[in-house]
């Protein structure tokens, strides 16, 4: 095991060990193939496994996917890569009313072997139509399933998982963590891909966060630790479904509760996560559930802007001492 | 007409050119961050369509606009202030690079979802028609956009409705990474335009003289006889799709071939001889070239120290674009919200 490995390698070698093992694992995507894809995520898998497995497609988000679903109905098990989560917007049909609805809709005839590759969440000044979260707009589409990976680990985990899986798995990265650092052990058993993981224990209050803010909640619990408060830090790994299970007993045991969300905060995924907790939770809260969130506001170019339009460690920190209430 | 257009055409294109050069040297002196899609090698696009253009005609572009907007008129320290992310940036710094917007002179924004431009333009024209005016909308394109649902889809409203859309693609060959014979079944972008009965034409994109002549025709017909015309303008882009890019899966022997045939260069070279009918130094694209406004008129050729002296100017006009964007303050997040607040700044919304 070495800790060299990168998140975007990680991606690659569970693309890699897939398709050698399963023939019926083809890939599409603009620029996947000859490219190597746009964050090096497909690079050599097209001089490997030939144009047909890996196929670079013109610019036609809504049917390539939709390729990919009709190909999923006749037996192949495609990952479609869209370049980002902000093209999947001219995707929705085919995610949403094919790829979630056909295996309902056929009553159960059909299965739906899809995963969609991509990276959402703010990166470094690519302007407001490339700097979305869009977590929420599959969140409330029952029929799928998301997977948000944080570490290179589970990059390599769940993605492996989500071209396993029968369902029509939606794997959304991060474009700030394809080139993040960890360990890697390939031969590792995997929790299932839905399972939330405690990252740090502590007892004093949790940290919900996922994807990119794993990093941020770490963080604010190491400085924190200075300031005598032990912050338990949950990462979800999956969005859909979410293990309210794991939420709950950290709970239980912390009675607060701060979330950690990188999404607008109006009807962001953050506002699913307290609603639920609240209900299952109100009892054993000390606190109203807190969040941290994006601002509502399409995110500005300028980069210092762009910074203080999502939550950052300090912005976790504050809150923390609110909740718990201390300066 | 004439000398005095032909230097337009240099100046333009010499702007063109130092500008995005110099957003190139900014990017990596970490002052532009992002992504940064430059144009050089294309110029003669931007410059022939645009200047073709009246000034109550719209520009609708992409995210390789920032040439587009300065042949606009757009000054150029309002663009690259832009490109810096700062407060008297086009967009206030709220847009960047890919998003330029000037209501004023009827710059109607650079768009980064590719295929957007289309039905956007498409608006725009119906709104035109909609009250008969004599307007039109240039919308821009590239030829990986040309795969986007919303190509077709806006083609055929455009035509079913007669709507005054100048559609035109700047063929560059590649969609990023991937080279057109690779993403498209049909090269020949224009080709795709019969379908819907909206006639196009394929000229040159590499001679601004050919591309102004083209884009004057076919405004003409928009205007005169309304509905669409799509033009398709073969070009190529001398540096990696964007700045992220080093460009490296097209042969060197292609991109040397293509810096032979410099648009800039070539104007230069037009403007210093006196004889500058179009497509002289090559066969025409297409056969059926209507005679040239140009053609057997006395010309005036610019000499070494008009081109020298245009160098100068646009040379001095970029330096001051620099030093004002560097000058200019970062917006504030109280800026950002009042521009989000901006159209209902006076309502009472609960
Ligand atoms: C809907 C959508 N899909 C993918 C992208 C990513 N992307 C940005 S530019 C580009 C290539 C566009 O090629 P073309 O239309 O030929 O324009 P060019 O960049 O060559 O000027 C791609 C795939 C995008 N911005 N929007
Ligand atoms: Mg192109």
């Amino acid at each position: 095991m070495d800790d060299t490995t990168l998140y975007w390698q990680a991606l690659n070698r569970a693309l890699d060990s897939e398709m050698a093992a399963d023939d019926s694992v083809i890939m599409l995507g603009e620029d996947v193939g000859l490219y190597g894809g746009t964050y090096r995520v497909t690079e050599g898998l097209m001089a490997k496994y030939g144009e047909w497995r890996v196929r670079d497609t013109p610019i036609s988000e809504n049917s390539f996917v939709g390729l990919g679903v009709g190909a999923a109905l006749a037996g192949l098990r495609p990952i479609v890569e869209i370049m980002t989560v902000n093209f999947a917007l001219l995707a929705m049909d085919a995610i949403v009313n094919m790829a979630a609805k056909i295996p309902f809709m056929s009553g159960g005839q059909f299965a739906m072997p899809l995963t969609i590759r991509m990276p959402g969440g703010v990166a470094r000044q690519l302007g407001a139509q490339h700097s979305q979260r869009l977590e929420v707009l599959f969140m409330n589409v029952p029929g799928l399933r998301m997977v948000v990976p944080s570490t290179v680990q589970d990059a390599w985990w769940q993605l492996r998982q989500a071209i396993r899986s029968n369902d029509p798995v939606i794997v959304l990265e991060h474009e700030r963590l394809y080139f993040s650092k960890g360990p890697l052990d390939e031969t590792a058993d995997p929790p299932p891909p839905h399972q939330a993981v405690v990252r740090c224990t502590g007892a004093d209050v949790t940290l919900i966060a996922w994807s990119r803010m794993t990093e941020v909640a770490l963080a604010a619990a190491r400085s924190l630790r200075d300031d005598h408060v032990a912050a338990e830090v949950i990462d979800l790994r999956s969005l859909l479904p979410i293990d309210w299970t794991t939420c709950q007993a950290s709970l239980d045991k912390t009675h607060r509760c701060l979330i950690v969300d990188e999404t607008s905060r109006f009807g962001g995924a953050g506002a699913e996560i307290a609603a639920t907790l609240q209900e299952r939770c109100f009892f054993s809260l000390d606190a109203p559930i807190a969040r941290v969130a994006g601002l509502d506001i399409p995110v500005p170019f300028n980069g210092a802007l762009e910074e203080s339009c999502i939550p950052g460690e300090r912005d976790v920190i504050d809150a923390v001492h609110r909740l718990i209430g201390r300066p | 007409m004439s000398r005095d257009l032909l230097r337009r055409f240099v100046h333009d294109m010499l702007l063109a050119r130092a500008f995005e050069e110099r957003a190139a040297q900014e990017y990596t002196n970490g002052r532009i961050r992002g992504f940064l899609h430059l144009y050089p090698g294309e110029e003669a696009a931007a410059v022939g369509v645009v200047q073709a253009a009246e000034p109550s005609d719209y520009v609708v572009s992409t995210y390789r606009e920032h040439v587009h907007a300065l042949v606009r008129g757009i000054p150029a320290r309002y663009i690259m202030a832009e490109l810096f992310g700062k407060k008297d940036g086009v967009s206030h710094g709220m847009g960047g690079s890919m998003h330029l917007f000037d209501r004023e002179r009827r710059f109607m924004g650079g768009y980064a979802i590719v295929g957007e431009t289309f039905p956007i333009a498409l608006g725009i024209g119906y709104a035109i028609a909609c009250r008969n005016l004599p307007e039109a909308v240039i919308c821009f394109f590239g030829d990986g956009a040309a795969n986007q649902g919303t190509f077709h889809e806006s083609l055929n409203m455009a035509a079913l409705w007669r709507i005054p859309v100048l559609f035109v693609c700047e063929n560059n060959h590649y969609q990023i990474g991937t080279e057109i014979h690779r993403h498209s079944a049909v090269t020949d972008i224009h080709k795709r335009a019969c379908a819907y009965a909206i006639p196009a034409e394929k000229v040159d994109g590499m001679d601004v003289l050919t591309v102004y002549e083209a884009a004057r025709r076919a405004l003409d017909t928009i205007r005169n006889e309304g509905g669409p015309h799509l033009l398709e303008l073969e070009t190529y882009r001398f540096r990696g799709h964007s700045m992220a890019d080093p460009g490296a899966y097209r042969p060197p022997a292609e991109v040397q071939a293509y810096l032979r045939d410099d648009p800039l260069a070539a104007v230069i070279r037009r403007a210093e001889t006196v004889d500058p009918t179009p497509g002289k130094h090559k066969p025409p694209l297409t056969d059926a070239h209507p005679p040239s406004p140009f053609r057997g008129r006395a010309w005036e050729a610019l000499g070494d120290a008009d081109i020298e002296a245009l160098r100068t100017e646009v040379m001095a006009v970029v330096d001051d674009a620099v030093r004002f964007a560097e000058a200019s303050p970062d917006p504030t997040l109280d800026d950002a919200w009042r521009d989000f607040h901006r159209n209902h700044a006076q309502e009472t919304l609960i």
